[in-house]
């Protein structure tokens, strides 16, 4: 079941197209990976599901209904860049954020306090929030962003400006928040962080959709038919045409299929040496998303 | 609506838990009275403790008498010029007052030396009375008996009444009409920049610091910008309840401090009205008393808080959008001419037009229009407006509130989420333009 989706989403500043026809589905308890480019239209769409900005036209469903501002509730966002009001307690603030987000007064308490002591950091409650270092600064607007318990949550740029302890806490987090059964966005340029968590992803590259899917599935029907060869030559002349790399006892190469089964490329390769490994080289997102761009603009 | 007050509350209680808003609303009321009290102070160590002050009168006529006062005393001598100006230098004597011989119909070559510049008061002190002693010299040798004109001299003082429809007769006094009018008018104009300015900074911060855009996921911006607005509005009208309080008691201390020192009778006048009724002496202050009873303060209060409240309203709705049109407090300043220019126009026709001539024309555009009104209307209240007025200005005021937040609202909607980019007039137009 899909917990968000969205059809002929458009929307336009002045003459500059943010989003053309855009096509998403998001599937329920998924971790779903919308990447592009700065500028490609990924904080127009995220405004657009939380309800910031409208659409100019096309249709978002929130759990098969109409997206409204009462699903504000099951909804969190985590913006790019984080805000705080420096002068505010962390107390009076997650309270207040919890509040906005239709929480009863005893209930934001509760929340509030079981968060400051998930995230060890309950002796800061009394503290402003310029008296905090940016980490601890962070964790209180992760905190802001959890604090409803929504079903779906939105994380832009996620680990941009957290050092790599507090990464691997939020990274964590988000896991554990996935293993709840909340659906994940996670909004992004940089690709390794959504190898490591997502499995669905969308890419968005000036305005338009160019791919989206399982991330399996697309890294299936991209795959360039290539698999890394190592092997221990036998003494004869091994083919020109392959570009080798010499290690000590072993030789390694990248092989292409063009077409050859599997099998008989393998066969072929046997009676060249010893084969240590033949392994199929899966591409990395990022180079299908360079590949796509590219595709893109040539087309 | 709920999340509304959510917003009011913080904004109002954020600002008001400060350390700073303590020290602003504990001091500022101090320094009023404290002004007020080292002026009295001044005043009072100068005619009490100061040396007689003693000038030197020659005068070749034989003719004047100067009156000597607490602070100066007149020493008549026929020392000559020179002589004269040697006991100024010397610090004999204060002053040296040369009078040569002189024409009547056109005195002139009358000196003064002094080792200061002589206060105006004291010349004009000087001048008035050679003055009168020469007209009545002139009428004298007219053939005019100085008693006679004497017996003429008649002082003078109008009282005026002011009749309103239901046939009442109220005492009025236009200083103190013109003090009330003068007092709230300014005080509105202050209020409206110091908040105003509180609410843009609020809204620069939350934009820069892009706390909106998780604010405006939850609660939409129009009712953001609102809540803003209302909450630091309450802020103020805080401050100025505690400020109303604190003036009124330290100056009642101050006053009664002072009070203690002045002289007995007049001091009993002051304590007691019947005492000043029966007495009747001294018919200006009986005056101001009386009229000052007369006054109805409910009504210019009312008026007061209903300006105060509406023209805070109408401009505060212009500083949120000027903040969410804006990325840093100092970009802030190319739009600020649209609120400085009428509310300057509103200020200074208080003072040209309105305190001035209450009920001319231009005193009724100025206190109808919503944009000059609850400054310039202020300037009017205490003399008593006609209903119509009044209600043509409280509800034009209401409608330019309402277009205000409107067309603010457009612009702060987009406006915050607007980053990095230049903003100008024509970009304004363009976001009040949009659906």
């Amino acid at each position: 079941m899909e917990i968000l989706k969205i059809t002929g989403l458009n929307k336009a500043f002045g003459r500059n197209h943010a989003l053309t026809d855009i096509d998403l589905s998001v599937p329920k308890g998924a971790v779903y990976g919308l990447l592009g480019p700065n500028g490609a239209g990924k904080t127009t769409l995220i405004r657009i599901i939380n309800q910031i900005i409208d659409a100019d036209s096309g249709s978002i469903f929130f759990k098969n209904e109409l997206l409204e501002p009462k699903h504000i509730s099951k909804i969190g966002y985590l913006p790019e860049e984080r805000g705080l009001y420096k002068k505010m307690k962390v107390w009076d603030q997650l309270i207040y954020f919890a509040r906005l987000k239709g929480l009863s007064a005893s209930d934001a308490t509760k929340k509030v306090d079981f968060w400051l002591d998930k995230m060890n950091i309950n002796s800061w409650k009394e503290k402003r929030i310029d008296d905090l270092s940016k980490g601890m600064a962070q964790k209180v607007q992760f905190i802001s962003a959890v604090i409803h318990e929504p079903e779906f949550l939105i994380l832009d740029e996620p680990f941009s400006g957290f050092d790599p302890v507090n990464a691997e806490i939020i990274k964590n987090e988000i896991l554990e928040l996935q293993m709840k059964g909340i659906t994940l966005m996670l909004s992004t340029h940089r690709m390794e962080s959504v190898e490591l968590l997502c499995d669905h992803v969308a890419m968005i590259n000036r305005s338009n959709k160019i791919l989206d899917g399982k991330l399996s599935d697309i890294k299936q029907q991209f795959r360039p038919h290539e698999y890394k060869v190592k092997l221990k030559p036998f003494s004869g002349e091994l083919p020109s045409e392959w570009n080798i790399e010499e290690h000590a006892e072993s030789v390694s190469f990248s092989i292409k299929l063009n077409g050859t089964p599997v099998n008989k490329v393998l066969t072929d390769l046997m009676s060249f040496g010893e084969i240590v490994s033949f392994t199929e080289r899966i591409p990395s997102i990022e180079e299908l998303f360079i590949q796509q761009v590219k595709h893109e603009s040539h087309g | 609506m709920g999340k509304v007050w959510l917003v009011i509350k913080r904004e109002y209680l954020s600002r008001v838990q400060k350390k700073s808003f303590l020290l602003a609303t504990l001091l500022t009321p101090l320094i009023f009275p404290a002004i007020m009290g080292i002026f009295l102070w001044i005043a009072l160590d100068e005619s009490q403790g100061s040396a007689l002050r003693i000038i030197e009168v020659v005068d070749e006529n034989n003719m004047f008498f100067i009156e000597s006062s607490e602070q100066y005393a007149f020493s008549y001598s026929d020392t000559d010029l020179e002589e004269g100006k040697n006991l100024v230098r010397s610090g004999e004597r204060f002053g040296f007052l040369y009078i040569p011989k002189i024409e009547l119909s056109n005195p002139k070559g009358i000196i003064y030396y002094g080792d200061r510049n002589p206060s105006m008061s004291f010349i004009s002190h000087l001048e008035s009375n050679l003055k009168r002693r020469i007209e009545e010299q002139r009428l004298f040798e007219s053939g005019i008996d100085p008693e006679v004109i004497a017996a003429y001299r008649t002082r003078i003082s109008i009282q005026s009444i002011t009749l309103d429809n239901s046939g009442e007769e109220k005492f009025s006094d236009a200083t103190v009409n013109y003090a009330i009018g003068f007092f709230t008018g300014i005080l509105i104009y202050i209020f409206i920049f110091v908040y105003g300015n509180q609410i843009m900074h609020g809204v620069i911060e939350e934009k820069s610091s892009r706390i909106v855009e998780i604010l405006v996921s939850s609660i939409k911006p129009f009712q953001l910008m609102m809540g803003k607005i209302i909450g630091i509005g309450a802020v103020g009208l805080t401050q100025f309840l505690i400020w109303i309080v604190l003036i009124s008691s330290i100056s009642i201390l101050v006053m009664g401090y002072f009070g203690m020192q002045m002289p007995q009778q007049q001091a009993m006048e002051l304590a007691n009205p019947e005492l000043l009724n029966s007495i009747n002496e001294t018919p200006e202050l009986f005056n101001i008393l009386k009229v000052i009873k007369e006054i109805n303060f409910v009504k210019i209060a009312l008026t007061f808080i209903f300006y105060f409240i509406g023209g805070y309203l109408l401009y505060g709705a212009f500083f949120a959008a000027i903040g969410a049109a804006v990325d840093a407090p100092s970009e802030a300043q190319q739009f600020m001419l649209p609120i400085t220019i009428p509310l300057l126009i509103a200020y200074m026709g208080l003072f040209v037009f309105v305190l001035n001539d209450p009920s001319s024309n231009v005193s009724f555009w100025l206190s109808v229009v919503p944009f000059t009104s609850p400054i310039a209307m202020m300037g009017r209240a205490s003399y008593g407006i006609p209903f119509w007025d009044l209600a043509l200005s409280m509800s034009l005021l209401i409608f330019g509130f309402l277009f205000s937040t409107w067309i603010a609202g457009k612009i702060y909607r987009i406006g915050i989420l607007v980053h990095g980019t230049k903003v100008n007039y024509k970009t304004l137009w363009k976001w009040i333009k949009t659906e």
